[in-house]
């Protein structure tokens, strides 16, 4: 089980309708690639973020698979179109079987 | 005939890219508030060698200025936060966190700005992490952390953030006045098998570049530094000695009296200037 693991999401309070909002995500997680050694020579597991989706009133708005080259703190970057009022939910997919998620309302206006 | 033209050409190319090396002229405002002073008249002892003081952030690109200029982007402010944590941790014999004592980290704000400092009662110059250290131990019965380690240096960044936006005001006189001395000493001091001190690359030559990098005037505000190459915070200690390795000679050790007297002495070069830390580069 990965250790420190915390989403971080910055979503715009408001936004005009139909306006592309920037969203910027990180969570702060080690990617460990499985490709490592530790001292004892052993293989360090793999022990990685391997999906990363955001939502918007339900609707998929990003879904991405991320493969073990991935640095550690995994950040997203992009934007969004927003067409009414309602809340992001972003889920985060742990190789262990953990799912972090953190959601952010957006208001028209 | 044609090659030597060729060359003259290149050479020619060549020269705006020189120009470029110099320190831009950006300024710096953190998170859309904080104005920050990264140029500034260069204090009275240094001002025989530097008109102008300079924080390395005009040293770097665009893309990796524009990381710290806001916390969300800023990579080592996840480890400000873990440091945040550790605030908190109740640890050792006497059932204490930093926070039982010194409360909020907000408190903290300014100290950074003052070290390294002289320690009268232990009656020596202390930096950051051994006055952390000195608390750890003797108020809070724990084991002290290893210098320039993953949470020593996470405890430094966060206390360098409250930090931030206040002016570097090392004291160089009175008693911390010998190890300022022996911290200038050893910046002039030429060593290992390339034969450079410190002055070399970050008084004579700082603007040029060094292969592909681009020597700053080395200044310490922005310590602890998020590496864009190691993906990490890393310490002036650990970066006195990445320095001086380079040099190939020898080093010091993190933690030694010696890079303690330096890290004071490059840190009253650099009095007047906005601390940074953590800062971003490459």
């Amino acid at each position: 089980m990965a250790s420190g693991v915390k989403p971080r999401v910055k979503v715009p309070k408001t936004a005009a309708a139909g306006e592309a909002i920037t969203i910027k995500t990180l969570i702060s997680h080690n990617m460990e690639s499985g490709q490592r050694k530790d001292k004892e020579g052993n293989k360090i597991p793999r022990s990685i973020i391997n999906r990363f989706t955001a939502e918007f009133n339900g609707e998929s708005v990003i879904d991405v698979t991320l493969e073990p080259a991935i640095s550690t703190n995994p950040y997203f970057q992009f934007d969004a179109t927003v067409p009414e009022a309602g809340e992001f939910k972003f889920t985060w997919y742990d190789d262990d079987g953990s799912v972090y998620d953190e959601s952010k309302k957006v208001a028209i206006g | 005939m044609k090659f030597r033209a060729m060359t003259a050409i290149a050479a020619v190319m060549l020269a705006p890219t020189f120009a470029l090396a110099e320190a831009d002229d950006d300024t710096m405002v953190l998170n859309e508030e904080t104005e920050m002073v990264t140029k500034t008249a260069a204090p009275a002892h240094v001002a025989d060698a530097l008109d102008q003081v300079m924080s390395g952030w005009h040293f770097r690109s665009d893309e990796t200025q524009a990381m710290q200029l806001d916390d969300f982007d800023n990579p080592g402010m996840v480890f400000v936060e873990a440091g945040l944590e550790t605030w908190d941790t109740v640890e050792g014999s006497e059932d204490k966190s930093c926070s039982s004592c010194h409360n909020d980290m907000d408190s903290m704000a300014g100290v950074r700005a003052t070290y390294p400092k002289w320690n009268e009662a232990a009656g020596e110059v202390r930096t950051l992490q051994m006055q952390v250290n000195d608390c750890r131990t003797s108020r809070m019965g724990a084991e002290a952390w290893k210098y320039d380690s993953g949470t020593a240096i996470n405890m430094e960044a966060a206390l360098s953030s409250v930090s931030r936006g206040l002016p570097v005001n090392v004291a160089i006189d009175g008693p911390a006045q010998s190890t300022w001395e022996m911290g200038k000493e050893l910046y002039y001091t030429r060593t290992g098998q390339l034969d450079l001190s410190c002055a070399t690359c970050h008084e004579d030559s700082y603007g040029m570049m060094i292969r592909a990098d681009h020597l700053s005037q080395g200044q310490t505000n922005g310590f602890p530094v998020y590496r864009l190459k190691n993906a990490k915070l890393n310490g002036a200690h650990s970066r006195f000695k990445g320095c001086v390795r380079d040099t190939r000679a020898e080093t010091y050790n993190p933690g030694s009296k010696e890079f303690v007297a330096l890290e004071l002495y490059v840190a009253s070069r650099g009095n007047g200037l906005s601390v940074e830390g953590p800062s971003v580069r490459n």
